[in-house]
Order: C-alpha cells, then sequence, then structure tokens
C-alpha cells in the first residue's frame, strides 16, 4: 500500500488574469482520510493560498461538494482509499461560475430556491387559538424524503439540462417545491404550479435521473418532478376544462 | 444604504457539445432517447398503412411488397426491439411519476408498473382480436 496520494486540483486565480490550470500535491494516504481532510492539510501545511468550502465535516451542511474525478460528491464523504491508487482530480461544481479555486459562485441556486416559495402558503391564515396543524405519519412520509435536501447542489452539477441551460429551475428547487405541495398543511399548490409549469420549470427536465444518483441523502428530485409533470398535466388539462386560462 | 453585490472575475465553464460521451450513463440516457425515433416511425408507418388501405387494393399490394423485402424486415425486427425497450422502461418509471393512496396505504410501485403493463396487453389483445375476427 502505498503511503502518499497526489491530489490534482483545479486552481484558478482571478488577479492573476489566467486560465483555470491543474496543481498536483502529494498528501499523506490515511485510511480515516478523506478528501475534505486532504484539501486541510494541504491549506495548513503545503499551501496556504488554496479556497474551497466546507464546515460541518460530516455529511450535514452541503459546503464541501466538488468534483472528483468528475463526479459531483461530498469531499467530507470521500474517502481517499476508495480513490487509491491515485490521482485525484479536484474540481469545483460544474455548471457554476468558479469565484476561485474550488469556491463557486451560488447566488443562481439560492434564487432558485426562493423562487418556489419553499415556506408553507396559507389562503387564510389559522388563528393561533385553533391549536397546531396536525398530521398523520402517513401524510408526513408523503413529503420527508425532500426534507432531507441539504442544499449542497450536487444535483445541479450531475444535472446536464441545467448546465446547458442555466435557466432551468432544476432538481433540488423543483424537490423542494413538491416537498411543500405534498405537505397537507399547505394551500400553495396553485401558485407554485403556475410559476413551475413552463420551459424552464419542470417541462424543462428530461428525465437523466443523474440528480437521483448524485444525492448524498437518498433525496429522488427526479422522481419528485416526474410526479409534479404529471400534476402540471392534469392542470393544463383542467384548465382546459374549465376554461380556466392562464 | 443600497447593498452593492461584489463581482471578481468569475470563470465559466461552457457545456461540450458531446458532453455526453463522458460517461456511460450519459451514453445510456442519450441511447434511450433515440430510441424514441422508432416510436415516431411506427406512428408514421401507421399513417402510411391507413393511407394505402384507402387508396385501394394497388397501393395496399405495393407497401405489402415494398416491406416484405428483407432489408425492409431486418429494419423493422431492429426498430421493434428498440420500440419495446422504449415503452418497457417508460412503463418501469411510471411509479416515479404515479402515487395512487387508497386511505392509508400508498398502491406500491410493482403494482403501477403491474397496471400499465396490464392495460398495454389487454390493449394489444382487443386489437389482435379484432384483427382476427374481421
Amino acid at each position: 500500500m502505498p503511503t502518499n496520494i497526489t491530489l490534482q486540483v483545479l486552481r484558478y486565480l482571478p488577479e492573476d488574469g489566467g486560465e483555470p490550470a491543474f496543481q498536483d500535491y502529494e498528501v499523506p494516504l490515511r485510511a480515516d482520510w478523506v478528501v475534505l481532510d486532504a484539501l486541510n492539510h494541504i491549506k495548513d501545511h503545503i499551501d496556504g493560498t488554496l479556497s474551497y468550502r466546507w464546515s460541518c465535516r460530516m455529511g450535514v451542511c452541503g459546503s464541501c461538494g466538488m468534483m472528483i474525478n468528475g463526479t459531483p460528491v461530498l469531499t467530507c464523504a470521500a474517502f481517499l482509499e476508495s480513490f487509491a491508487p491515485g490521482p485525484i482530480r479536484v474540481e469545483p461544481l460544474a455548471h457554476f461560475p468558479v469565484v476561485r479555486d474550488l469556491v463557486v459562485e451560488a447566488t443562481d441556486f439560492v434564487n432558485k430556491i426562493k423562487d418556489v416559495k419553499p415556506w408553507i402558503v396559507r389562503e387564510t391564515e389559522k388563528p393561533l387559538s385553533e391549536g397546531e396543524f396536525r398530521q398523520t405519519p402517513e401524510e408526513l412520509a408523503d413529503f420527508k424524503q425532500y426534507t432531507m435536501c441539504i442544499n449542497c447542489m450536487l444535483c445541479y452539477s450531475a444535472c446536464p439540462v441545467y448546465g446547458l441551460e442555466p435557466g432551468f429551475t432544476g432538481p433540488a428547487a423543483l424537490a423542494l417545491a413538491q416537498r411543500y405541495n405534498l405537505d397537507n398543511r399547505d394551500q400553495g399548490n396553485q401558485e407554485r404550479m403556475d410559476l413551475l409549469s413552463n420551459d424552464e420549470g419542470i417541462w424543462s427536465c428530461t428525465m437523466v435521473g443523474e440528480c437521483s444518483e448524485a444525492c448524498p441523502k437518498g433525496v429522488d428530485p427526479a422522481g419528485a418532478i416526474q410526479r409534479y409533470k404529471l400534476a402540471g398535466a392534469a392542470d393544463w388539462w383542467k384548465s382546459l376544462i374549465t376554461r380556466k386560462g392562464k | 444604504m443600497a447593498y452593492t453585490l461584489h463581482h471578481p472575475k468569475w470563470h465559466r465553464d461552457s457545456k461540450p457539445i458531446f458532453w455526453w460521451v463522458m460517461n456511460w450513463a450519459s451514453i445510456a440516457f442519450i441511447l434511450r432517447e433515440l430510441t424514441s425515433v422508432a416510436v415516431a416511425y411506427f406512428a408514421v408507418l401507421l399513417i402510411l398503412v391507413y393511407r394505402a388501405l384507402q387508396l385501394g387494393p394497388e397501393a395496399w399490394a405495393a407497401l405489402v411488397s415494398m416491406l416484405a423485402n428483407p432489408t425492409m424486415i431486418a429494419f423493422h425486427v431492429f426498430a421493434l426491439c428498440t420500440l419495446l425497450y422504449h415503452s418497457i422502461t417508460w412503463f418501469n418509471l411510471s411509479p416515479k411519476a404515479i402515487v395512487i393512496r387508497l386511505g392509508r396505504w400508498r398502491i406500491p410501485d410493482l403494482l403501477i408498473a403491474g397496471g400499465n403493463y396490464a392495460a398495454w396487453i389487454f390493449i394489444s389483445a382487443v386489437i389482435a382480436w379484432a384483427y382476427v375476427a374481421s
């Protein structure tokens, strides 16, 4: 077993005016180290100029997503040993603008999340005196998997549609919309449908399915979008019959 | 005071036109998408068959003789296989889109896909019966 492994890290230094280029770093190949540990080792002991995002290092915060050998993963869950003997190619998340080294610009993603109204919409608010909204375990099970999303953006890097058409609302945001649509306390279904049943919303998805493969939390955005499409088609027929129009 | 967004010089990569040859999952996806051409082709063939029937016995005989050509038979066997692959993968995906609850019971995925297959077989059987009966 080798004692070291090489990380080929894509560096982008905007102040230098150059194009991104790979830089090799040799790090100890330890059984308990993940790629994020290796990056921290580089930052602390080899090259302090390397920039990347991380926080919890335990698959909860969703900050440390990067492309490892071309696949979007959380670097805190990618053990070095599984890539031995290497080298390991580390790049910023695909389909996002790169600010510096492995740091991507996430404003587009954040805006898309906000646009789907990810909160409980009520037609009329219930007075506090009436107590809480009750929900059975089955009703909770309907949408619970979609609440597991940690906004790590891996699904956006895995989605070729988002790469080709950046206007696409994208997997995580659409799954989040479904999270609220399927919540029996929510009444914003129609509002979201009017926003998302269009060419940049649910109908952009071609069901590649890579978003669900990439998700580190077992969410199935591809399934959520297909379910949403069926609801969208039903809504269209309904509007045709009732001549509601849009 | 208005907040001014900081805009450093970002690097943007454009997606190469042959992005889909980079991994097997993407290749399989594109191949599956291409099988939809067979679906469209059989729809066009149905229209041609209908038109030949409408034009009379000569047009019908000409179409049948063209389709009886060994190259055409080989082509149609291939097209039918891709059509079946497209249909089967479509039906297998149906539980992703169709979620039905009966009270507290959620109909299992197997039954949803099975229902689609049953409808497919039933409709095919009705068409076959109508053809044989005529």
